[in-house]
Order: structure tokens, then sequence, then C-alpha cells
């Protein structure tokens, strides 16, 4: 536990010790706008990392966040398109985003498939079903009425702070409730730390696992319809790759991939971690080429750090 | 006591200190050529640690080890094992999909001039060795298809080859049968023969005393005693192991038997054929059998983790479908693994999580919200009755002693309120002082009217514990035996399929 802490509290002080260079060797960095801005970039990672964390702390991974995300972006898009109310167009695609993870549960738990495969595979699947679904064109979201409220979700403020920000917030705040004062968040721990004796002490561990999948996959459609409304469009590609930053900052805030350890707080940093490289290097007029290479560098060296202590 | 033989290796004042504990104080140990030193101690006496330092695993904090009289540095496994140190841990380190040749050369293949695997020599010299520890033959078989004790044998061959002259063994017959520990203790003489050197690391008293030339035994840390073990009994063992003497090992009680509780029939699946008993409130029944006899089988298909292709169970008279483990539970049947370390316990989490792990129901509302204090007084409670000692309600659970993380296995099943209490191996690496805790809890459930099933490779805890016992043999139930029939020549007659018993 001690050394966890500490994990903690390294991954922490490397995020801060960090944004004090930066913001020396940047003045823009340091500035209310900025920052704001940091946060709304980290949103949609933060939303997905989140789902992923309960499926890490499974001793699962799930590769299908980022494809979920544009197949749930675009059923929005063609929901508010077909004028439905944006509040039942947004409930209707958290749906569509928890059946995408509730297959995932049900290849994992039922079929008994390896978890990096079986979400392998839905993430290919669900990618074809959005070109097919899309006609491989973006869909704009139309300037309808409903379109304009819908579009607040990711364009709109409330007291100054981006709405996508306080979306983050809640899902960071029910997460962590989850995990550490639910049943469902315990069995979480238990199912990572032994699948057998989880069994043994009477655990249904297939339902578990289909609701890790399930929040994972809803997540990633909060983060789908943030994205569209943002964009007022769905980009039948958007979301790629964004499985793997999840995962990443997943790690970063000291979640192990190999179940039974992990927290919503270690993520917040590593989301954090993720964001503020991406706009410090952005600040500095880093070519995006650069920007991934040093990305993966960093990732590597905390990961390498966590592995000394 | 004055030993006139000059020890081969000489480990001298070793101290070892961890943040906060001082695991071994100024401990001397022998060990003398051609000679089976037993190490004995309760668990948490420093017998592991004392080892891990020979092995090189862990540096002293003072202390030196001479080895034939010259000083010597073990600072890490690969200088013990160039100095002859072999160590063959209780789970053993072997890699499943070889064969037994591949592991014991693992790293160190013969190769022909091009680099490429001279396989020939490989086996053959793996035949070799093998061949000498009496498993002529085994050369190409995978692990995975092993017993327990052939994979031993493997480890053995791998010392052998390695050319160690000091062997430890931890625990090493924790998972064979009789017949099997009786071919390990030829193989242990066949090594003293050839002037080797063999510590053996045992909770089991009979074992010390039947394989042992001399023993030493460690209690917290300290060195009690080093003697031949010609000059000790079993009794004078365990009073020096736990600084007590212990009056009785089996507190043995007579309760009033109940109504029957849980009545099986005709239970048949894959593992086990035909099973048909009954079992009454305030009984303990003794499965008993050589491994691979199908007890935990039987076991785990009456808890729902196995289905079952035909038979009926009944519990107070209703029959019940069992599918799972979860629906085990709710109609009060509670099975305590026989590996606590695998699937009984969740070892990163802990003491607290762990106990309540199978009655979150109770201690969440309707909405699944954990009641913080709730859990807190029950799980205390728990600690309380069954005097579990851990320094805290959040201590992780594998920092625990083998008797304590039981009890808290136990503790986890008893929080359901089960009728049916089934126990696997409840005593397997637990040591003495802790066990008879654990029999007096038996009898304690006994008392309150549970029935209870005792899974038991310790003959002598079944015929001091059981009011009646079932002996298994390749999946079915070969006799039931009563009150004096209950000896350890009738268990064993019936464990190898021989019918008729003696009363």
């Amino acid at each position: 536990m001690n050394s966890k802490i500490l994990f903690k509290y390294k991954s922490l002080i490397g995020l801060i010790g960090f944004a004090v260079i930066i913001s020396f060797l940047n003045p823009r960095f340091l500035t209310t706008p900025n920052l704001l801005n940091i946060l709304r970039q980290t949103s949609i990672n933060s939303l997905i990392a989140v789902g992923m964390t309960f499926v890490i702390i499974t001793g699962g991974i799930d590769l299908s966040v980022g494809s979920s995300l544009a197949l749930t972006g675009a059923i929005s898009a063609w929901l508010i398109i077909s004028g439905v109310h944006p509040v039942v167009a947004f409930v209707a695609t958290l749906g569509a985003g928890s059946l995408i993870g509730v297959v995932n549960g049900l290849i994992i738990s039922k079929g008994k498939a390896q978890p990096f495969i079986a979400t392998l595979a839905v993430m290919t699947a669900v990618r074809g079903i959005t070109l097919l679904f899309t006609d491989g064109r973006p869909l704009g979201l139309g300037h309808e009425s409903n379109a304009e409220v819908f579009s607040k979700i990711g364009t709109g403020f409330f007291l100054g702070i981006p709405i996508p920000v306080y979306i983050m917030i809640i899902a960071f705040g029910v997460a962590y409730y989850t995990l550490r004062h639910t049943r469902l968040g315990r069995r979480v721990y238990a199912l990572g730390g032994n699948e057998e004796a989880s069994v043994l002490s009477g655990i249904n561990v297939d339902q578990v696992k289909i609701a890790v999948y399930g929040i994972s996959g809803m997540l990633a459609a909060v983060a789908g319809v943030v994205i569209t409304a943002r964009l007022n469009s769905a980009q039948p590609t958007a979301g790629s790759g964004y499985e793997l930053d999840a995962i990443a900052a997943v790690v970063l805030g000291g979640t192990s991939l190999t179940g039974g350890v992990g927290s919503v707080l270690g993520t917040i940093v590593g989301v954090l971690i993720i964001g503020v490289l991406n706009n410090s290097l952005n600040l500095m007029n880093v070519s995006s080429h650069y920007q991934l290479l040093i990305k993966g560098v960093v990732i590597l060296v905390a990961v390498l750090i966590d592995r000394k202590k | 006591m004055l030993t006139l033989k000059e020890p081969v290796l000489r480990m001298k004042n070793v101290t070892k200190e961890f943040p906060g504990v001082k695991a071994l104080d100024k401990v001397n140990f022998n060990i003398y050529q051609g000679k089976v030193m037993g190490l004995l101690g309760e668990n948490g006496a420093g017998k592991s640690t004392l080892m891990k330092i020979l092995a090189g695993i862990y540096p002293t904090s003072s202390g030196d080890i001479f080895y034939r009289e010259s000083k010597m540095q073990v600072d890490s496994p690969r200088k013990a094992q160039e100095s002859g140190i072999a160590i063959i841990h209780q789970e053993l380190n072997l890699v499943p999909e070889f064969t037994a040749a591949e592991n014991i050369f693992l790293g160190r293949n013969p190769i022909k001039s091009l680099g490429n695997i001279n396989w020939k020599k490989l086996y053959a010299d793996a035949e070799k060795l093998l061949e000498h520890l009496n498993l002529a033959g085994l050369s190409r078989k995978l692990i995975k298809d092993m017993s327990i004790a052939e994979q031993q044998m493997v480890e053995i061959a791998k010392a052998l080859s390695l050319n160690a002259e000091i062997i430890i063994m931890d625990e090493p017959t924790d998972a064979l049968t009789s017949t099997e520990t009786e071919s390990l203790f030829k193989v242990i003489r066949k090594l003293k023969s050839e002037q080797k050197c063999v510590v053996y690391i045992s909770h089991k008293l009979n074992e010390i005393s039947q394989i042992c030339d001399d023993v030493t035994i460690l209690r917290d840390g300290n060195l009690v005693s080093e003697c031949e073990i010609s000059k000790i009994n079993e009794d004078a063992m365990i009073e020096l192991m736990v600084g007590r003497s212990l009056s009785e090992q089996f507190p043995k009680i007579e309760s009033a038997l109940g109504e029957v509780v849980l009545k099986v029939k005709n239970l048949t699946n894959k593992w086990v054929s035909d099973i048909s008993f009954n079992l009454r409130r305030g009984e303990v029944l003794g499965i008993s059998g050589l491994m691979g006899s199908g007890r935990t089988e039987l076991a785990k298909t009456i808890f729902g983790v196995y289905s079952t292709s035909f038979g009926v169970i009944e519990i107070e008279g209703n029959e019940i479908k069992i599918r799972s483990p979860q629906k085990s539970i709710e109609s009060g049947i509670v099975y305590i693994s026989e590996d606590r370390k695998n699937d009984g316990l969740v070892l990163g989490m802990s003491v607290k999580e762990n106990l309540s792990l199978s009655s979150l129901n109770q201690i969440s509302t309707t909405w699944g919200h954990l009641l913080n204090r709730k859990e807190i007084d029950v799980a205390e409670e728990f600690i309380k009755t069954m005097s579990i000692k851990t320094p805290s309600l959040n201590q992780e659970i594998k920092k625990l002693s083998g008797g304590n993380q039981q009890k808290i296995s136990i503790g986890k099943g008893l929080m359901t309120h089960p009728k049916i209490l089934i126990l696997d191996e409840p005593t397997r690496g637990v040591d003495v002082g802790a066990r008879k805790e654990l029999y007096t809890l038996i009898n304690q459930f006994k008392l309150e009217g549970m029935g209870i099933i005792l899974i038991s490779s310790e003959i002598p805890e079944i015929i001091g514990m059981c009011n009646r016992v079932l002996v298994m043999h390749e999946g079915k139930i070969k006799g039931e035996l009563k009150s004096s029939q209950i000896t350890q020549d009738n268990i064993m007659r019936l464990a190898v399929g021989i019918t008729e018993v003696h009363s």
C-alpha cells in the first residue's frame, strides 16, 4: 500500500515538476485560457481512460473504444439529423456504446476469449460498421435547433469552464465512488486480484466482466458525443489510436496491466501528464513527428521509473 | 550438544533485519557431509529467510558463511549455484511446455559446432540423470503432463546436473502422496550415500524423524537447538518449536449428531462417479484418499464449480440445483480451498476485504453502496472470535502467516452463515501452534451444529478429528470407516483400492 501511495505521488510530483519547467520555458503555458484548453483537450482521453481503468483493474484490456467512439459519434449525429431531441439522442447513444461493451463482455466471459484478441476483433468490426453506416463520409449535424443545443455539449461554457470539463469531472467522481464504495467496485478489484478465488468466493465473475466492458463502452460513447458535438460533425475515422492513449494514461497512473491494482486518482494524473505534454509540445511549436517520438519516450521513462521502485 | 563432526558449510552468527523486523538473530546453522539436516520452525521462525540467504537471494545484515573452512560470499543466486548450492522451492521453477530434459538443461543446452542444439546429447544426458533418480524414460515427457512428484525429481536432476553439493528442499512433500514421499526418501538416501548434503525443511515431524540425521530448530528468528535426530522425539521437537508444551494435538470432543443436513445421491460427472453419502449436523465427515483420487473434485462438484452430469444434492431435505459457487453459498454450502494462494484468497487485498468477499450483500445497501462501518464491525468480530493475528484490518493479506491466512479463508466462508462447511486440507502449510487453534475452531463449528466435511492427506488429522471417514479411490468412494475402524492401516488399504478392512 505504501509503495502504491508513493508511486501515486511520484507521478503527481513528476506532473507538477514538468508543469513548472514548461511554465518557465513558455509564459503562455500558465494562463487560464491555456489551462482550460488542456482540460478540455484531455476530457476525451479522460472519459475513455476512466472506462479503461475499470477494465484494466480486472486484468483485461479494451482496444475497441476508439472505434466505439466513432460509431457512437456517428449514431448521435444521425439521431440529431433525424430531428431527435438532444437528450434522447444522448441517452440512446450511451445505450449503443454500452451495447458494444456488453458484446465485448459476453465474448470474453461466455466465449472465454482473450480480452486483447476479442476487443481487437470488435475494434475492427465496429470501425467497418462505422464506415458502412456513414458511407465513409463525415456526418454534419446541420443547423436545426436540436443540433444547436446538442453542439453545446462540446462547445458550451458554464461559469467560464467548458462543458466537457464538467462531464469529465462527473465521470471521474462517479468512477471513483463506484470503485471505492460499491459492491461492484470491490468485485472488480477481487476479479483482477485473483479470478479463481473470486469464483470460489461466490462472485459472478461473468457479470463483473460484462459490467466493466459495458462501462468502458458507455464512456467511449460519452466521448463520442462530446467530440461530435465539439466538431459539429461525426468523422468516420475519429478515435483511431485513442485506445492507446487511454491505456498509456491508465498505466502512467499506476494501474497494473496484470490486474487487481489501480485507481481513478492515478488515471487523472496519467491523463493530465499526457495532456500537459501534448499542450506544451504544441506551445513550443515542436513538429508533430517529434511529438509522437517524445511522447513515446516519456511514457517509457515513466513506466521504467515505476518498475524501479 | 557436542558434535565431533566437522560441518561442510557453516553459517555463523547470521543476522537479517528487514525494516522493522529482525527475521534472524545471530543464528548458527551447520550442514554436514553426507547428512540430511532437518530445519524446523513455525511459520515466521526464519527458516525461509535463512535458506534464501544461503541461496544468495537475500544478503545478510551481519554474520559469515564458511564453506569447507574458507569464508564465502553468496551475494547472488548465480554465485550460490556456482558454489554448489541448489534450492528446490515449494513452487517449482519449471517451464510447463518444455520436456524434462529441456528443463534440466535450460539455458545450458549442449550445442553442436554450428551453434544448433545437440538434441541427442541433451536427451542422453538427461536420461542418465533421471535414471539415477529411478525415473528412467521420463526425459521426453512434458512438465505439464507430470505429477508434482515427478516435477520435483526433475528439479533434483537439474540440481545434480549443476554439480550441486548441497540441496535444499523446502517442504518437498506437501503435495505428495505417501508412496511418492517414500520414493523421494529413497532418492534422498541415495544422495546421502553419494556424500551429498541435503537440507530438509518440513512441518511434518514424522518425516523429519524418518529422513534426517540432525535437526536444527528455529523459533522467532533465534536458534533454539541443533541436535542429532536420535536424541530427540517428536514431542520435544514441538515443544522447542512453539516454546510451550502441546498437551494433545487433537482436542476431539463428542457432540450429539443432529438431523441430516446434506444428502448426496449418485453424484456423477467427469471426475467422480456414483457418489452417495449423508452428512449430519454436528458431524465431521472425513474424506481421505491419495492425491488425484477425486477428493477435491468431489468437493468442487458439490460446491458447483464443476457441473454434474447425474445425481442429486439435497440440503435439509430440499433438492437443490447447484450450478455455481454463488448459488451454493446462497443454499448454505461453503468450500474452503486447499490452495489459499491460487484460489482461496485475493493476496493483494486487505484482511477486511478478503473476509467480506463472499458476503458483500450483507454489508451493502440494495443499490450496492458498501457500508464501511458495518464491514469493519463484522470483520473485527471475526478477527476476535477466530483470534486472527493481524496488525490491522487493512493489512495486505500476503504478509500474514499461513495459519492466519487460513483462518481468514475460513472466516470468509463463515461470514455467509453456512450450514455445511467443506474444508480442503485446512492445515496445509500451517504451523503446529496454529494447527491446534484450527482444530479447536472446527470443534466449535461442530458444537454449533454445522455439518463439516474435512478433506485431508494427513491421516492423523483424519483419525483425530472425524466421526466418520469416506475413503476415495479413482473417483469413487471405496469404503466408509466408523469409530474404531478409522485407523491408518484401513485408510491406506482403501486408498490404494483394497476393499476389505479390519475392524
